[in-house]
């Protein structure tokens, strides 16, 4: 046994799909002790708000103590965030209908760009062959240009209660910085939030975390179906083996996805909890495994040791569980790998189907996927919603099938290259 | 073709009974289930509905179409004489049309979609497979890694991508449905032409997820093959290479026939699911309409087509199977 576990461990493909699977369980168990936030709080108005670092703006206006930089690129960053490429090409495109000659205009000298735009742009004006988006984008665009080249700061008014006006408070110049950690309110979404304002690194950790334990209940029953059928046909024979044998053979044939769409359906949204699916997964996918531990115990069923362990008057109970199971545990091991991968698999498709676990209570991968393709975030170019979530899953069956090839490869001499 | 009788006997005689069990678990599965099915219907029927005579029609109706005030055993044979006659009740989140009606739109859009995909991704896959096993070195090394990769993506995950890189990032493709959505389906060339252009991601997706799992099975089936003794005397004889792998493919092929009857159930249902990313029109988006709109008599009647689909695949990939394969030609002739 420990001579085996060591040639495990030294099967590269093994030790590579191990490291990865591990450091998805140790970040899944690890990330809540540290980031307690509960995983489907709603925090932001407004859906799929983008990954990065969410600072108070009131807290940075307010910071306490607030610092001068000089730094020489800072106006030429403001401009470029306000006047991207487009909104350049934009201008020009408006400039050339309007008849200014196409050499008068440079895109990157951006204080005669915006002079030219001053002198002529006028929303009121008609262009041939213009949408009204395409205006309204311009009138946009108009305003956010306003003062883009002024050098004076910004001024903080408060209201006045007892008279109602404004009141200067202060000035914030241009070089004024604050502390991100000064600054008491500062969130970071690494990942940014879903469609409906959550936070999608917290709600991923813990959906692969619900993932992986529908694949593992999922997998364990599938298995544990599988081997007891496959260990009965395969060992008694007879009857029990076309009994079993023909039950097999159906649900090859009957797609086990069909019955699972079935089953989960006729269940009712109320019932379909996280455990309640993996079980419904567990009992329409145990076919393979049974197939398989089938055909294995059929090569054992006559061997010596069997034979002799019949003689010797052992109950089948007893031959199988010191005569068979040790032969094929290895095989066993590595189709519940399988197994708990293609779990995982199904309750995404499922759930994409929309016949996943109840929504309100914990998210899975696949109800993250089917949230963001309902609320059309491939479309929208909202990456953050899906693309993590489909390169978890495609990371998990990835290093399930590479730790299942590398067991392969130290069970089956024949297959080492 | 006369020796054939006894081995297509058996297939079909499988065939049929595979049927009928896959017709009698679509019946009784749901009516296993807690909740009365006709209830279900009625209540999303009469969301909002104030008029109790239309609800007590409703409720008759589907109390008629299911027989559930009468024995299990008789709702079956109801059961069986509607389906036989197309009868799958109203669908109830798109009433009036009929579920017959709903279905006969979406399943050839299916039917077209996922059996040229699947065999187009099957022999793509097979080639790839015997040419990394031939030729190893390079090609084996690029090859590898990228079928692990493809097989290891969910059918979904692939048609996302896809779907963001082609239709929304570089704009080549629109983004969803079968057909440009300012067309109603007529035979000119531009209502043809939206139809291919809409075709290509969906098709293309479910290509390339099975590429990946051929590929890799194939490839250690080569392997084996030209290990084999008759693929080193041919190289002996110096015939050439082309006409080895030739051999080398036909005989690694079978197992992957096989292979094939085996796993189209996953294929299609993997791919129904690839189906609803690009709101194809096919079975895939009935099944999430129904879904979302507790359509009880869609599903239902949706899970017994895919069933008959599947099942006729494998039939079919069997039959194949008897042709091609010599040691069933040879068993039939004694």
């Amino acid at each position: 046994m420990k001579h085996l576990l060591q040639q495990v461990f030294r099967s590269p493909k093994f030790l590579v799909g191990f490291g990865i699977f591990m450091a998805m369980l140790l970040l899944v168990i690890i990330y809540p002790l540290f980031i307690t936030n509960p995983p489907l709080e709603i925090l932001s108005q407004g859906t799929f708000l983008p990954p990065g670092i969410y600072v108070s703006v009131y807290d940075s206006i307010d910071a306490s103590t607030r610092y001068t930089l000089l730094l020489d690129d800072a106006a030429a960053k403001r401009i470029a965030s306000k006047l991207g490429d487009d909104d350049r090409l934009a201008m020009q495109e408006w400039l050339l209908a309007v008849g200014v000659s196409e050499n008068e205009i440079d895109l990157q000298d951006t204080a005669k760009l915006l002079e030219q735009w001053e002198n002529h742009y006028d929303p009121a004006a008609k262009i041939p062959g213009m949408t009204n988006a395409k205006r309204n984008y311009y009138i946009r665009l108009d305003v956010s240009l306003d003062g883009l080249l002024s050098t004076e700061g910004a001024i903080i008014a408060k209201n006045n209660a007892q008279t109602g006006s404004l009141e200067q408070k202060e000035i914030i110049e241009q070089t004024d910085y604050v502390n991100i950690n000064q600054v008491p309110n500062v969130r970071v979404l690494p990942l940014g939030t879903d469609n409906f304002g959550r936070d999608v690194l917290t709600e991923l950790v813990k959906a692969t975390g619900v993932s992986l334990v529908i694949g593992f209940v999922a997998g364990t029953i599938a298995t544990l179906i599988g081997l007891i059928l496959g260990l009965l046909a395969g060992y008694i024979g007879d009857v029990v083996d076309d009994g079993i044998m023909f039950l097999t053979n159906l649900f090859t044939v009957i797609p086990g996805f069909v019955l699972l769409i079935l089953i989960s359906f006729s269940i009712g949204q109320e019932q379909r909890g996280a455990v309640t699916i993996a079980v419904v997964i567990g009992f329409t996918s145990w076919v393979w495994t049974a197939r398989a531990v089938r055909a294995q115990v059929i090569s054992l069923r006559n061997r010596d040791h069997v034979n002799l362990s019949k003689l010797s008057g052992h109950s089948i109970f007893h031959i199988i569980i010191t005569d068979i199971l040790p032969y094929i545990a290895s095989y066993v091991v590595m189709a519940l790998i399988l197994q708990i991968s293609l779990g995982i698999l199904a309750e995404a498709g499922l759930s994409i189907l929309g016949l996943g676990p109840k929504t309100t209570e914990v998210p899975t991968l696949g109800l993250m996927m089917n949230w963001a393709m309902i609320y059309q975030a491939q479309i929208l170019g909202k990456w953050w919603a899906y693309f993590p979530v489909i390169v978890t899953i495609a990371l998990i069956s990835f290093s399930m099938n590479l730790m299942n090839t590398g067991l392969d490869q130290v069970f089956n001499p024949a297959l080492r290259e | 073709l006369k020796g054939y009788t006894k081995y297509f006997g058996t297939k079909f005689i499988w065939f049929v009974i595979t049927f009928i069990c896959a017709f009698i678990l679509n019946f009784i599965l749901p009516r296993l289930m807690p909740g009365d099915p006709v209830a279900a219907i009625v209540a999303r029927f009469a969301q909002g509905a104030t008029n109790a005579t239309g609800v007590q029609a409703i409720y008759q109706r589907y109390t008629e179409l299911f027989g559930t005030n009468r024995p299990m055993i008789e709702q079956f044979f109801i059961y069986v004489r509607n389906v036989f006659q197309g009868d799958f009740g109203y669908s109830i989140a798109q009433y009036p049309r009929t579920v017959a009606d709903v279905l006969k739109s979406s399943i050839w859009w299916t039917m077209c979609l996922q059996f040229p995909a699947i065999i187009v991704g099957w022999m793509i896959g097979n080639t790839l497979g015997v040419l990394a096993a031939y030729l190893r070195k390079g090609f084996d090394r690029v090859l590898m890694p990228i079928s692990i990769f493809l097989s290891n993506l969910p059918a979904f995950g692939m048609a996302v991508i896809l779907l963001v890189v082609f239709a929304v990032g570089l704009k080549w493709f629109p983004t969803s449905g079968g057909y440009g959505y300012d067309m109603i389906p007529n035979f000119s060339w531009s209502f043809i032409w939206s139809v291919i252009v809409h075709y290509q991601l969906p098709f293309w997706s479910i290509v390339l997820i099975n590429i990946g799992g051929q590929a890799i099975g194939m490839r250690s089936m080569s392997i084996y093959e030209l290990n084999a003794d008759y693929v080193k005397y041919a190289r002996f004889l110096g015939i050439k290479d082309w006409k080895i792998i030739g051999y080398v493919f036909r005989n690694a092929m079978l197992p992957q026939v096989t292979g094939l009857a085996l796993s189209i159930g996953t294929m299609i249902t993997g791919a129904l699911v690839a189906e609803i990313i690009f709101s194809y029109p096919g079975l895939g988006t009935t099944i999430l309409s129904a879904v979302l709109g507790g359509d009880y008599p869609l599903i239902s009647a949706t899970t017994l087509i895919l069933s008959l689909m599947v099942l006729v695949a494998t039939f079919l990939i069997e039959i194949l199977y008897g042709f091609i394969d010599p040691r069933i030609k040879a068993a039939q002739s004694d």
